[in-house]
C-alpha cells in the first residue's frame, strides 16, 4: 500500500527492497525526492527510518519506510586548490575518499565500522582514531544539506573555510542521529594527502600504556592518533598503544621520536604496507557485537571511565582516542547496564551517547539518555520546529 | 518608547546603583560598537557582577517583556552590541574570573569577560595558549568571541573559535540558566555548543566559558615577502595552500595599508614601494620540520615573484612584525577619520580575481579601499576610509560595501568569515541563503527566544524569510 503511493509519487524504481519488519525501502534519487517523500509521511502519518548504506546498525525498529539515501550518491564535487569538496550522503566513504586522493587530497576522519555513507558519518558525528590529532567530525563539516521532516530543503553552512554568516546549523545537523532531518549532502573542509604515514605499536599492562599515553599529549605532542585498546575476548591478554603520524617526512619523524624517547617503551614499527589494515582491522572492532558506546571523557579521567565500561558486558572491545579523551566500547549490553554507566558517569561529568545498537536498546535507552537541566526543553522544542509531526522515528532521548 | 523606571529600579536591586547607567552622557559611551556607520543610544546599561546577577537582570527583563543586548568590550565590527531606546544593555566586562586552569587535560574555564590576551598570558607557564587571536585581542573577550565565533590570524592552522569551545554555561532569554556540552567537549544531546557559537547574542547570554588549550610551538618562523603586484601575492596565497603546507598564519597588506601601518607608531619595516607583503609564519615542535615548509614557502614566494623575502631573526622581530599586522586597523586611521573594516570569505583561489574586482569597486565609487587580511583562509578585510560626516561619502561607502559583498558573493563566498552579520549585513543574507533556510535560522532562534528580546533586529533580515511554524516554549507546534 505505501509501497505504490511512493512509486506512484516517485516512480516505479524508487522502492529498492523490503526491511526485516516488512517494510519498503524507499531510496530517492535527489534531495526533491527525498522532501517529496517526506512530505508525502507528513499528509499520511507515515513514521520514517533514515538509513544509509546498511552497515552500521541493524535494519530494525518500528516505521512504515525506511528511506534511504543510497541512490544520493553523484560523484564528489572537490576544489581541490581550495580545500573543499562536497559529497552525497549516500556515497561510499571509502569511494568519496579515493576520489579525493586522486586529487591530492582527502577528509581527516576515519570512521568506524565498515562501509559507511558520507551522510552516516556526518549524522552519527563517528570518527575514529584521527580524532586524537585531527579533531571531530563537527570541526571538518563546513556545510551540509538538510531535509526536515515536513519537506523543507535547508542548505547550512557554507563552501568556504571560514563562515559566520546566519546561524550554525550544519553543528545541530552534525551527530544528532537524524533528529532533525536527512542529510543528504555534505560539504568538507579537505587535507593534502600526506606525504609520510607511519604507525608504531606497543603492547602492555593498561595502566602503564595510558600513562605513557598521557605523558605524550601533556608534553604537547599531538600525533594524528594516539589510541590505547584491549585485546577483545581475552582479559588476560595485553592492551595495545597505537600511534600514528602523517605529514611531511621531517614533521612524521619527529613526531614519532618524541613520542618514543617521552615514553621510553619498545615501540615496533607497523610496515607501511600493514599500516592501513591495521587501522582499518582497529575500526572493524566497533562492530564485533551488537552496541556501541561513546564517553567523551577528559584525559585524566580514562582510567576510572576505563574501570567502568569494562564491566559493562560481555567480550568489551575498548578503543580509547587518548588525546580526544573519546571512548568507545562495543559489547552486548542491554539498557539497563547504559543506564547503569550513565549514572556513574554523570558524576563525572562525562556523557555516554549510545552510537549504534538494535531497536530495543536504542529505543530504552536513547541514543543521548537524559539531558543536563535545562537542556531538554531546547532540543523538544528544536525537534518540534524540524520534524513537527514526529515522522523520524529516532530515539535520540531515554524511553523514545 | 523606554524602558520602564519600575525595571530600572529592579534592575539596581540586583547589581546596586553603581553599576546602573541612565544618563544621557553615560549611555552615549554605549551608543556604538567599532562599526561607524551605526549608532543608537540605549536605553539603560547594566553591568552585573556575576553570573547569577546576569541571570536575575535577565529575568526581569523577560517579564517586563524588554528587549536586551549583551556587550563585551564593544569591539564587534558588524554593530552586534547596539541596542534602542527601549533595550538594555547588559554589560560583562565585570565577569573577569578566570575560574579553572587544567592544564593535564588542556582547558581552562573562565568567565565571559576575560580579556583574550589575559587568558592566554595566565596559560602560558603550562606551555598552552588560546589558540582564536582576533586583531582586537588585547581588548576583547572570551565572551565577544563566542558571540561572533571569532577568528584571527592564526586560525588558519588551529581553528575558529569554535573549534575550541568546549562547554557554556548560558543565561537563556526567560532567564533559565543551562550548561551546554561538558568538559571534553562531548554533548549530552545535540551539538547545541556548536549551535550558541555565533549566534550573536540571539539565543542568550553566556557567563562563562570552557575552552580548549593549544599548546603553544616552541620553534616559529616567520617570513615577510614583499610583492609588486598585489594580483601575483594572491597567485602566490593559492600556491601555498595547494602545496599541503598548513602555515600558522598567512596574512597579506596592500600598498594603502603598508603606507599607513609604516607612518604610524606601529611601523614594521614593511617595505613602503610594495604592493604587497605576505606574512607567513610556520610553527611546530621540531626545528628540521619547520626548517623545511620554511624553505619550501620561501621557494613558492620567490617563484611567484617576491621581489624579497625576509625572516624574523629573534622573538623581538617576529613580534615587531605582528604588531604592525594587528595594529593595522588603527594605523588606517591615519588615511581618513572614520573606517569600515569589512569582512567577507572567497575561495582562496579566487583572491587574485577578487582582489582586482574590489580595486576596481574603489576607482568606480571613488573611495580608497585598504586590504589587510587571513589570506590563508580566503578571508578578506576591505578597509573603507571615510568621513563619517559627511553624508554623501557614507552613501558611497555603503554602496561600495555592497558591491564588494556581491563581488565575493559570485566568486563562490560568504558575506562575513569572523565579524558576524550584526545590524550590518542582515540584508546581504539573502545572497548567500535561500527563504527557506533563513525560515530554518528564524525558527531556531524562536526556540531560544519565542519573545524576541535577545539581541532582536540583529543576523536575520526582515524580509526573505520563508514562514515556520512557531513552537511554544513547552514545545508544542
Amino acid at each position: 500500500m505505501i509501497g505504490d503511493r511512493v512509486r506512484s509519487l516517485l516512480g516505479p524504481d524508487v522502492v529498492a527492497g523490503t526491511a526485516t519488519g516488512g517494510q519498503p525501502i524507499v531510496a530517492p534519487r535527489d534531495e526533491d525526492g527525498v522532501a517529496l517523500l517526506l512530505r508525502a509521511a507528513c499528509a499520511h502519518g507515515w513514521g520514517v527510518r533514515i538509513a544509509g548504506l546498511g552497515h552500521w546498525r541493524p535494519d530494525d525498529g518500528p516505521a512504515d519506510v525506511v528511506l534511504s539515501t543510497r541512490r544520493i550518491d553523484r560523484p564528489v564535487r572537490a576544489a581541490p586548490e581550495d580545500l573543499v569538496a562536497t559529497a552525497d550522503a549516500g556515497l561510499a566513504w571509502s569511494a568519496m575518499q579515493a576520489a579525493l586522493a586522486e586529487e591530492g587530497v582527502w577528509v581527516g576522519i576515519d570512521h568506524p565500522g565498515t562501509e559507511r555513507s558520507v551522510g552516516s558519518v556526518a549524522a552519527t558525528a563517528t570518527t575514529g582514531a584521527l580524532s586524537s590529532g585531527m579533531g571531530r567530525v563537527r570541526d571538518h563539516v563546513l556545510g551540509l544539506t538538510l531535509v526536515t521532516g515536513e519537506g523543507r530543503i535547508v542548505r547550512a553552512g557554507g563552501t568556504v573555510v571560514k563562515n559566520v554568516a546566519g546561524y550554525d546549523l550544519a553543528k545541530l545537523a552534525v551527530g544528532s542521529f537524524g533528529a532533525f532531518g536527512v542529510v543528504t549532502s555534505v560539504t568538507f573542509r579537505l587535507r593534502a594527502v600526506p606525504r609520510a604515514d607511519q604507525t608504531l605499536q606497543v603492547q602492555g599492562r593498561r595502566d602503564q600504556l595510558l600513562e605513557a599515553a598521557l605523558a605524550v599529549t601533556e608534553a604537547g605532542i599531538i600525533p594524528s592518533a594516539l589510541e590505547l585498546r584491549n585485546a577483545a575476548r581475552d582479559e588476560r591478554a595485553s592492551w595495545s598503544l597505537a600511534v600514528r603520524a602523517l605529514g611531511r617526512a621531517a614533521e612524521v619523524r619527529a613526531t614519532l621520536e618524541a613520542v618514543r624517547q617521552e615514553t621510553g617503551l619498545p615501540w615496533e614499527v607497523v610496515d607501511t604496507g600493514a599500516a592501513a589494515a591495521f587501522w582499518r582491522n582497529w575500526q572493524h572492532r566497533a562492530i564485533q557485537s551488537p552496541t556501541t558506546i561513546r564517553l567523551g571523557c577528559v584525559p585524566t579521567g580514562l582510567a576510572r571511565c576505563l574501570d567502568a565500561v569494562t564491566r559493562i558486558g560481555p567480550d568489551v572491545v575498548v578503543s580509547v582516542s587518548v588525546a580526544s579523551g573519546s571512548l568507545r566500547v562495543t559489547t552486548d549490553c542491554g539498557p539497563e547496564a547504559i543506564d547503569r554507566l550513565r549514572h556513574t558517569m554523570t558524576e563525572i561529568e562525562v556523557p555516554v551517547t549510545v552510537e549504534r545498537g538494535p531497536w530495543s536498546t536504542l529505543a530504552a535507552a536513547g541514543h543521548f539518555g537524559a539531558y543536563r537541566e535545562g537542556v531538554g526543553p531546547l532540543v523538544t522544542r528544536l525537534r518540534k520546529t524540524f520534524d513537527p509531526k514526529s515522522v523520524f522515528v529516532v530515539p535520540v532521548g531515554a524511553g523514545a | 518608547m523606554t524602558v520602564p523606571q519600575t525595571v530600572v529600579r529592579a534592575l539596581a536591586r540586583v547589581v546596586g546603583d553603581r553599576w546602573i547607567r541612565t544618563a544621557v552622557a553615560e549611555l552615549e559611551m554605549y551608543a556604538a560598537d567599532a562599526l561607524p556607520t551605526k549608532r543608537r543610544r540605549p536605553g539603560v546599561v547594566v553591568l552585573p557582577g556575576d553570573p547569577a546577577e546576569v541571570a536575575s537582570v535577565v529575568r526581569i527583563l523577560a517579564d517586563a517583556g524588554v528587549p536586551f543586548v549583551a556587550r563585551g568590550a564593544g569591539t564587534g565590527l558588524s554593530g552586534g552590541a547596539i541596542a534602542g531606546a527601549d533595550a538594555v544593555v547588559v554589560v560583562l566586562t565585570r565577569l573577569t574570573r578566570i575560574i579553572a586552569i587544567d592544564p593535564q587535560n588542556r582547558s581552562a574555564t573562565v568567565e565571559v569577560g576575560v580579556i583574550n590576551d589575559r587568558l592566554t598570558a595566565a596559560v602560558a607557564a603550562h606551555g598552552l595558549h588560546y589558540a582564536p587571536d582576533p586583531s582586537s585581542q588585547t581588548v576583547c573577550t572570551i565572551g565577544g568571541n563566542v558571540a561572533e565565533n571569532a577568528g584571527g590570524p592564526h586560525c588558519l592552522k588551529y581553528g575558529v573559535t569554535t573549534n575550541h569551545i568546549l562547554a557554556l554555561d548560558v543565561v537563556l532569554p526567560d532567564g533559565s540558566q543551562a550548561t551546554l556540552g561538558s568538559p571534553s567537549g562531548d554533548a549530552w544531546g545535540p551539538d547545541l555548543v556548536g549551535l550558541f557559537v555565533g549566534s550573536e547574542g540571539r539565543f542568550g547570554i553566556a557567563t562563562s566559558v570552557t575552552v580548549r588549550l593549544t599548546p603553544t610551538p616552541t620553534v616559529v618562523r616567520t617570513l615577510l615577502a614583499d610583492f609588486t603586484s598585489l594580483s601575483a601575492a594572491g597567485e602566490c596565497v593559492s600556491a601555498i595552500i595547494a602545496s599541503g603546507i598548513v602555515p600558522a598564519a598567512l596574512e597579506m597588506m596592500d600598498r594603502n595599508c603598508i603606507g599607513a601601518v609604516e607612518a604610524s607608531i606601529y611601523a614594521a619595516g614593511y617595505p613602503t614601494d610594495a604592493d604587497a607583503v605576505l606574512l607567513v609564519e610556520l610553527d611546530g615542535r621540531d626545528a628540521t620540520s619547520v626548517a623545511e615548509d620554511a624553505a619550501a614557502v620561501r621557494g613558492l614566494l620567490e617563484d611567484h615573484g617576491a621581489r624579497g623575502v625576509s625572516e624574523a631573526t629573534d622573538p623581538a622581530a617576529r613580534a615587531r612584525l605582528w604588531h604592525g599586522r594587528k595594529k593595522a586597523f588603527g594605523a588606517l586611521g591615519r588615511i581618513s577619520r572614520d573606517l569600515v573594516v569589512q569582512d567577507t570569505v572567497v575561495p582562496r583561489s579566487a583572491l587574485p580575481e577578487v582582489l582586482r574586482a574590489i580595486e576596481e569597486i574603489g576607482k568606480t565609487f571613488g573611495i580608497t579601499i585598504s586590504n589587510v587580511f587571513h589570506a590563508g583562509d580566503g578571508n578578506l578585510h576591505p578597509n573603507i576610509t571615510f568621513d563619517a560626516e559627511n553624508p554623501e561619502e557614507i552613501v558611497r561607502v555603503e554602496e561600495a560595501a555592497a558591491a564588494i559583498m556581491h563581488a565575493c558573493v559570485r566568486a563562490g563566498g560568504t558575506v562575513t568569515g569572523e565579524h558576524g552579520v550584526g545590524l550590518d549585513k542582515t540584508r546581504y543574507l539573502p545572497l548567500i541563503f535561500d527563504a527557506e533556510t533563513l525560515g530554518a535560522m528564524q525558527a531556531v532562534q524562536r526556540v531560544f527566544d519565542p519573545w524576541d528580546l535577545a539581541n532582536p533586529g540583529k543576523v536575520l533580515p526582515t524580509h526573505g524569510v520563508a514562514h515556520w511554524h512557531a513552537v511554544d516554549r513547552r514545545g508544542a507546534a
